[in-house]
């Protein structure tokens, strides 16, 4: 652009907005540490270590978050292995077997993307829960967690892998086709190896996403503070703790929940960054 | 042989991810059969949402949406606007603002419920309120919205742009008769699919904009939203499922009207060309 | 900087220029000279150069990060580098490029656009922006249909109406970058037949690559070459020098391969 002192006035405005508006985006997130951190801090200092005890016993000063971030991590784990490959080979196999079906599946898979996590958490508590209860009660569980959880990863993990296979070069594809190669035999050895970088790198970006789930998981888990024994123990995850707690918490118990808050945002902030080198994004 | 298992191995991951979503369309449908009605609509809840209907949340939802827009859409035009002409695409500051956006993104929507009360409801002091709720949601919708927009932007034929400098057109010009109409379309879907988020969500909204069930007389006023609704009755009311039902197939159809209309947007600009 | 109103277009002379982007060259050390009112060809095989040596004239290498220009370039005795309103110099060299790229407004709109952004007195924009349009021959065509949209006409229209939007500002130079490449033979010829008549009142330099329209059109040429990953120029002479007598074995090599 133009590069001159005489400028019109509202040039100079603008850019100046504009300036404004850029930096607007570093600052709420600086912010958003910084607060959190601000309250966060003298706990940290003081009672740090206590956080990976297994006693979270706020009215006793226990604030043992460990079985918590167990259950965030089991939860999402289980989840993630339930609906990673679904959705992977879903993807797959709709660009190279079934072409045709691919557009109205995926306006479908985008509009279960936009299904809020209350309605999978409702149908959860309405129809899952009940049903594993059936098998072993009481139902609300980690697995109870882990299923809706995963049903709610495979929409945008579907749509991850299948950017990532539209981004291989049409040649691969013709080569096999000109050699008569199974395409199974196509994807295994070369198409998914090729796109694996950006589909683990999506998919390590929907862990972070599962991670930070909080009302669906809230809903069926079960909310009890506890190592699980087998997956049909309920557990609390982090996300639901602060949920629950907060609206009573005071004091030292308030703080430990901005406590858990920092963890959230720092090991999602890892697994983004982490997902960034997978799938080959600069960012600085 | 291999492709032949493959195919109808397809089949059957595909029924594994469709069947649960039509059971749960139905389970929702049939939960709340008895209480759908035009009436439910119209009515306020009452007797902490086990009858009535979801009037007084539908206005809150309104507000709430219509201030969170408010908010998100020129922020994030301007941002959008910062990155597509203020910045060059390779720039090490572009790929740092990219980067910071995509972190907006990541954080999980209770860090920002948590965010929301410390600063908008305590700091600010605007308490449980309209306000608060409509500030952290505008805040969570900003990077989708930015994204959106900067897209779109940058979308826009580069002939533009080097005619733009060929004339020494002012870049104030450059945005208002060229740029921002040229990219409308992408523009207005950034915008419906933040409401699309923004009406999804619920996490962030529970600790600012509070819990109160009756219509709201003013911004500093509480206000529940459709989702916390759900997650309330559910939750918490016995007897409340039926009406919980009720209202998440409202919220779902509101979402696919949204989903809809994206795409209608999307297509507009063919038509657009051929004019 | 005040805007000298000469009726008389101005010679074009630039002197070692060279133009840089980051490590690249793209080209060294070009010298050449437009008499007044001229129409001189930049010929070339591609990527020499010859474009950028347009975008150093008016200056839109600017806005390219990491470009350099380096030698003098003067209109009319001026240096042209060292202007500091640009507003006003590309003004005075209006620039036409390869892809017709009107703007997605109407047909009268892209010319009142630049109008009114330059500050034209109101009363005067309809007037210059008729004007522009006979002087490219698109009024009869156009006239009934002024606010329709610019995209829905032909390529050769668009083209002659980027024309006329460099003409409604009223430069002296002209910098057309191939600007018949993009369009059919019929519309190219109408244009061609518009930039002649262009010839004398403005100060021309095309770059192209049809050696038989620089001969149709041209009074003096350029040629450049590619010596490794740079650009240079070769010769530089009248029309008829270049093509019946040329005094560099390129030159000649260059018009004998290629026959137009």
């Amino acid at each position: 652009m133009i590069t001159t002192s005489s400028l019109p006035l509202s040039d100079r405005l603008l850019t100046l907005v504009l300036r404004l508006c850029g930096v607007l985006a570093a600052l709420v997130l600086g912010g958003i540490v910084v607060v959190l951190l601000v309250q966060a801090l003298p706990f940290l200092i003081n009672e740090g270590a206590g956080i990976w005890q297994s006693t979270w016993q706020p009215g006793q000063g226990e604030y043992g978050m460990a079985p918590m971030i167990a259950g965030s991590l089991f939860v999402s784990v289980l989840a993630l292995v339930l609906a990673a490959p679904v959705a992977v080979l879903l993807a797959a196999w709709l660009r190279y077997f079934a072409p045709r079906l691919r557009r109205p599946v995926l306006a479908g898979v985008e509009l279960m993307a936009g299904i809020p996590s209350v309605v999978y958490g409702l149908w959860g508590m309405l129809v899952l829960v009940p049903w594993i209860n059936q098998w072993v009660p009481p139902g609300a569980s980690w697995l109870a967690g882990s299923l809706v959880l995963g049903l709610m990863i495979v929409p945008l993990a579907l749509l991850v892998t299948d950017a990532a296979l539209g981004q291989l070069p049409l040649r691969y594809q013709r080569a096999g086709e000109a050699l008569a190669l199974s395409r199974v035999g196509m994807l295994r050895r070369v198409l998914l190896p090729r796109a694996a970088p950006g589909i683990v790198g999506g998919v390590v970006l929907q862990f972070g996403r599962a991670l930070g789930e909080t009302m669906a998981v809230l809903m069926v888990c079960g909310n009890v503070v506890q190592w699980p024994d087998s997956v049909f123990a309920p557990v609390r995850t982090l996300t639901a703790n602060i949920a629950l707690e907060m609206a009573y918490a005071t004091g030292d118990h308030r703080v430990a929940l901005f406590a858990s808050g920092l963890l959230l945002i720092a090991v999602t902030g890892l697994l983004l960054m982490a997902s960034w080198r997978l799938r080959g994004v600069s960012h600085g | 042989m291999a492709d032949r298992v493959a195919w109808l191995a397809g089949w059957v991951l595909l029924a594994l991810v469709m069947v649960p979503v039509a059971l749960m369309v139905t389970a929702l449908w049939q939960q709340s059969a008895d209480v759908l009605s035009v009436g439910f609509l119209l009515e306020d809840p009452g007797r902490a949402g086990r009858s009535g209907g979801i009037a007084a949340l539908l206005i809150s939802t309104g507000w709430i949406l219509a201030l969170c827009l408010l908010v998100a859409v020129p922020v994030g035009l301007g941002c959008a606007l910062y990155l597509s002409e203020s910045l060059p695409a390779d720039s090490r500051r572009a790929q740092w603002l990219g980067g910071v956006l995509d972190m907006l993104a990541a954080v999980p929507s209770i860090v920002y419920g948590l965010f929301g009360y410390q600063f908008f409801a305590i700091t600010l002091g605007l308490g449980f309120s309209i306000l608060s709720g409509a500030l952290a949601l505008s805040l969570m919708v900003l990077p989708l919205m930015i994204r959106s927009a900067e897209q779109a932007m940058r979308a826009v034929p580069m002939g533009y742009r080097q005619a733009r400098d060929a004339l020494a057109l002012s870049r104030w010009g450059w945005v208002r008769r060229i740029l921002l109409p040229c990219a409308a379309p992408g523009i207005a879907v950034g915008i419906i699919l933040s409401a699309g988020r923004a009406l999804a969500e619920t996490a962030v909204l529970l600790f600012t904009a509070g819990y109160v069930l009756r219509r709201p007389d003013s911004l500093f006023d509480s206000g529940r939203t459709l989702s916390v609704h759900i997650y309330d009755l559910a939750m918490n009311v016995p007897g409340g499922m039926p009406r919980a039902a009720a209202t998440a197939v409202v919220l779902v159809a509101l979402l696919v009207v949204l989903n809809l209309l994206v795409r209608r947007v999307l297509r507009q600009p063919m038509t657009e060309a051929l004019v | 900087m005040s805007e000298q109103r000469t009726h008389r277009a101005p010679s074009l002379v630039l002197e070692s220029v060279s133009v840089t982007y980051g490590e690249q060259v793209a080209i060294s050390d070009a010298s050449l000279q437009v008499e007044p009112g001229e129409l001189m060809a930049l010929v070339g095989p591609s990527g020499c150069g010859k474009s950028s040596l347009l975008g150093a004239i008016n200056r839109m290498s600017d806005g390219v990060s990491g470009c350099r220009v380096g030698g003098r370039i003067w209109l009319d005795g001026e240096d042209v580098r060292q202007r500091h309103d640009l507003t006003v110099l590309r003004r005075q060299v209006g620039m036409v490029f390869q892809q017709p790229n009107p703007f997605p407004l109407s047909i009268i709109d892209n010319l009142l656009f630049p109008l009114a952004e330059h500050r034209v007195p109101r009363g005067h924009r309809r007037a210059r922006a008729e004007q522009a349009l006979r002087d490219v021959g698109l009024w009869e065509e156009v006239k009934e249909r002024l606010s329709r949209p610019a995209l829905g006409l032909s390529g050769g229209q668009q083209q002659r109406l980027c024309i006329a939007r460099a003409l409604v500002l009223e430069p002296r130079v002209l910098l057309l970058d191939e600007p018949c490449s993009a369009l059919d033979p019929v519309s190219s010829r109408v244009v061609e037949a518009l930039i002649r008549s262009l010839k004398g009142r403005y100060t021309i330099l095309m770059v192209t690559h049809n050696l038989a329209q620089a001969r149709r059109l041209a009074d003096s040429v350029t040629v450049c070459w590619l010596e490794g990953q740079c650009g240079c120029v070769v010769e530089s002479n009248g029309c008829e020098q270049v093509f019946e007598n040329p005094a560099h074995p390129i030159t000649a090599a260059y018009c004998a391969g290629e026959a137009g």
